[in-house]
């Protein structure tokens, strides 16, 4: 007896949107029986997790700015991936946005550089990810070489550069050898949004990418090509859709809001430039993708999802001293889940039976 | 049904709340650790001090922590969170979350903040730190002794002033016993990577390196080093374990006294800013029992312990000639003063290599 999975004939409208929240519910499931297993009282714990960080305007500040990277480097990656472009690398193109924007900060520094200096970084810092992106694309089309290899490999560079950058020629004189530039002047920094919290401008341009996402994949014929070479890449030749043209264009659109979301963190909430600004971003944004379904608001909603998740983690570490890596457990059971609901939607399961008599001799 | 679910939601909560505002008048002292709390290593010695600390005053008392904390964007939020739950004096252990205390101080001026291994201060913000370079002077003396090979390896961090006056300690204190000994140094510019440890650990022995020294945190170079029959030295903890018969001794860092007495001094209304940098003297770290040595090596490193501890001896004793062969200024009176070791960045004569960075 055998048990394979059968691809559906048809799939269901109603199930592929309520497929993640079945996954949300299961996942709630198993959190309750796992905090149960470790004496936790499970409803203070999901309590702490996803009601207490939703209840005061601290906690909301707090997911809004996780959530701000995240949701920026996702709307770029869905593009790549609505075309079959495949850019692992936006963590690298995260960092060399980062490094690209510090630049102008660490040379005006002290200077009496007016408010021009934070928009060339933004600027700047879009390019320079676009351009870094560009590399795997180029080789791509050119070459045939695997972007997913090439993209992966050049986050490696980014953060060597930025680490030989940072303990080498931008280090802070004052700063007894540490590796860290020294901070950003006022004019190079993001400015804050509510005097004295930490949500900072770059929140608005977050939702600001995900309307233009959604205006580009809607309403647009760029966005309907781009669709069509992910979804039909036949269908698309058919119609003169230019498939190499489209992956330089979703590679630099990726790049653009990887690098543009790199310099948001480092000229926001870090502050200054040092190794170790992203904690994942790039990679954890690919999670966000595709938890959103590729889709701008979804990602929206994931994001800032994904975001409560860490904000609450941590409020459930101090409130009810659970371990972090309960936290770590419940992102990786809601991502199982979430794929296998997924594949359950284009898939269904079936016993088959390939060798019946041989299978009913031994039982 | 419904209903009594929520009537025991309700009642729940309301019992957490009930055993909050017990606990209310008890101080809340949050940690802040850098990475999991393990079975050793740096964080795993700051929550052992911590342990200390419940034990002393755990009736007055209530401590919480935050493990694994980027030392990145997310600090910052961490650090205040601790403060949004009521913590009042917060201890961040790792010198990457100076400025994030920093902003959090300013934010919050009636909360106090102990910063390990910084240099920024505020009116509620302490730095305090360790002289491990006493440590590694000991270290010196015990590799030369040991060294049959002339050449010890040493696995670097980060190339900050805390690992090269460690490194310029070693050197100093082994040209005492062999003038021309070598040292081969390799930065794994990790504190915590058990392959990338391992790998500099091959690599030096592989160079002729007989005692291997390290500033990372993992036991992987002390298990190398025990497979290839050579000597090693811990770091943090204790790692006898993973070397029986390989660990000379190991720097222990015992934060436990100082973290008590902070503590006291908050629980007493004293509490002030200031800035400790504690050696041998103030039980700031400990040396794990000196092993697999002779008596008379074992009696060597001792004396040079009784003798630092009691400020007889001072590793960075001028006259001190740098690498360019041009002898360092002497601020300190006879010895090098606190500035010049807190920002050392240069590397002693007699170190055959370069400074990342110089």
């Amino acid at each position: 007896m055998q048990l394979v999975l059968e691809k559906r004939a048809e799939r269901s409208g109603t199930i592929a949107l309520v497929s993640p929240l079945i996954a949300i519910g299961l996942t709630v499931v198993t959190m309750v029986i796992l905090f149960a297993i470790l004496g936790k009282n499970p409803l203070l714990a999901l309590h702490a997790y996803f009601i207490a960080p939703l209840t005061d305007g601290y906690s909301l500040q707090e997911i809004a700015v996780k959530a701000t990277p995240l949701v920026m480097i996702a709307i770029g990656l869905s593009l790549c991936y609505l075309a079959n472009a495949w850019n692992i690398g936006a963590e690298g193109q995260f960092l060399i946005g980062a490094v690209a924007g510090s630049w102008i900060a660490v040379k005006t520094q002290g200077t009496d550089a007016g408010a021009w200096v934070l928009p060339a970084m933004l600027v700047l810092a879009a390019a320079a990810g676009a351009l870094y992106a560009l590399i795997p694309a180029i080789c791509k089309v050119k070459f045939g070489a695997s972007e997913i290899l090439t993209s992966l490999m050049l986050v490696y560079v980014a953060d060597l550069f930025l680490d030989y950058l940072v303990r080498g020629p931008w280090r802070d004189p004052n700063g007894f050898n540490f590796p860290t530039t020294a901070e950003f002047d006022p004019v190079a920094t993001v400015p804050l949004l509510i005097e004295g919290g930490r949500l900072h401008l770059g929140s608005i341009i977050a939702l600001l990418v995900v309307a233009a996402a959604a205006i580009l994949l809607g309403r647009t014929i760029k966005g309907f090509e781009i669709r069509v070479v992910g979804a039909a890449p036949r269908a698309a030749r058919f119609g003169g859709f230019n498939a190499n043209q489209l992956i330089i264009l979703t590679f630099a659109i990726s790049g653009a809001l990887a690098g543009l979301a790199g310099i948001i963190e480092v000229a926001g909430p870090v502050g200054h430039l040092q190794p170790g600004i992203s904690p994942g971003y790039g990679f954890t944004a690919i999670i966000v993708a595709f938890l959103g379904r590729l889709n701008p608001l979804g990602i929206l909603i994931a994001g800032l999802f994904l975001a409560l998740t860490f904000i609450g983690g941590e409020q459930a570490q101090i409130a009810m001293k659970i371990p972090l890596d309960v936290t770590k457990v419940f992102q990786g059971i809601l991502l199982f889940y979430v794929l296998a609901c997924d594949s359950l939607i284009l898939y269904r399961f079936k016993l088959s039976f390939p060798n019946r008599q041989v299978a009913s001799g031994t039982h | 049904m419904r209903k009594s679910l929520l009537a025991l939601a309700a009642g729940l909560l309301l019992a957490g709340s009930v055993s909050a505002v017990s606990a209310a008048d008890k101080l809340k002292v949050g940690f802040i650790y850098l990475g999991p709390i393990g079975d050793l290593g740096w964080t795993y010695q700051h929550d052992l001090a911590r342990q200390a600390l419940v034990k002393e005053l755990g009736d007055q008392i209530e401590t919480t922590y935050l493990e694994n904390v980027p030392e990145g964007p997310d600090a910052e939020r961490s650090i205040e969170q601790l403060v949004r739950a009521g913590n009042k004096l917060i201890f961040t252990t790792s010198f990457g979350y100076m400025d994030p205390t920093l902003k959090v101080a300013k934010k919050y001026p009636n909360v106090h903040f102990e910063h390990a291994t910084g240099y920024k201060r505020n009116p509620n913000m302490s730095t305090y730190s360790a002289r491990w370079y006493q440590g590694r002077y000991i270290q010196g003396l015990i590799a030369a002794k040991m060294s049959k090979s002339g050449v010890l390896g040493y696995i670097g961090s980060f190339p900050i002033p805390e690992v090269v006056s460690g490194i310029n300690a070693t050197i100093l204190a082994a040209q005492t016993i062999k003038p021309d000994i070598k040292v081969k140094i390799i930065w794994a510019n990790t504190w915590f990577d058990p392959g990338k440890e391992a790998d500099a650990a091959k690599a030096l022995i592989d160079q002729g390196a007989d005692v291997i020294m390290q500033h990372t945190d993992s036991p992987a170079a002390m298990q190398i080093a025990s497979e290839r029959g050579k000597l090693a030295f811990g770091q943090d903890s204790e790692m006898i374990k993973f070397g029986p018969k390989t660990q000379l001794t190991s720097i222990l860092d015992t934060w436990g006294p100082y973290y008590i007495e902070r503590v006291k001094a908050e629980l007493a209304g004293t509490w002030k800013s200031q800035d400790s940098w504690g050696g041998l003297d103030s039980h700031m770290f400990a040396m794990a029992p000196y092993t697999n040595m002779p008596d008379e090596v074992k009696k060597l490193a001792e004396d040079a312990q009784t003798a630092i501890t009691a400020g007889k001896l001072h590793p960075f004793k001028c006259p001190i000639v740098g690498q360019d062969g041009k002898p360092v200024e002497c601020k300190g009176g006879d010895h090098l003063d606190d500035g010049q070791i807190l920002g050392m960045n240069f590397y002693v004569k007699g170190i055959d290599d370069k400074l990342p960075g110089k």
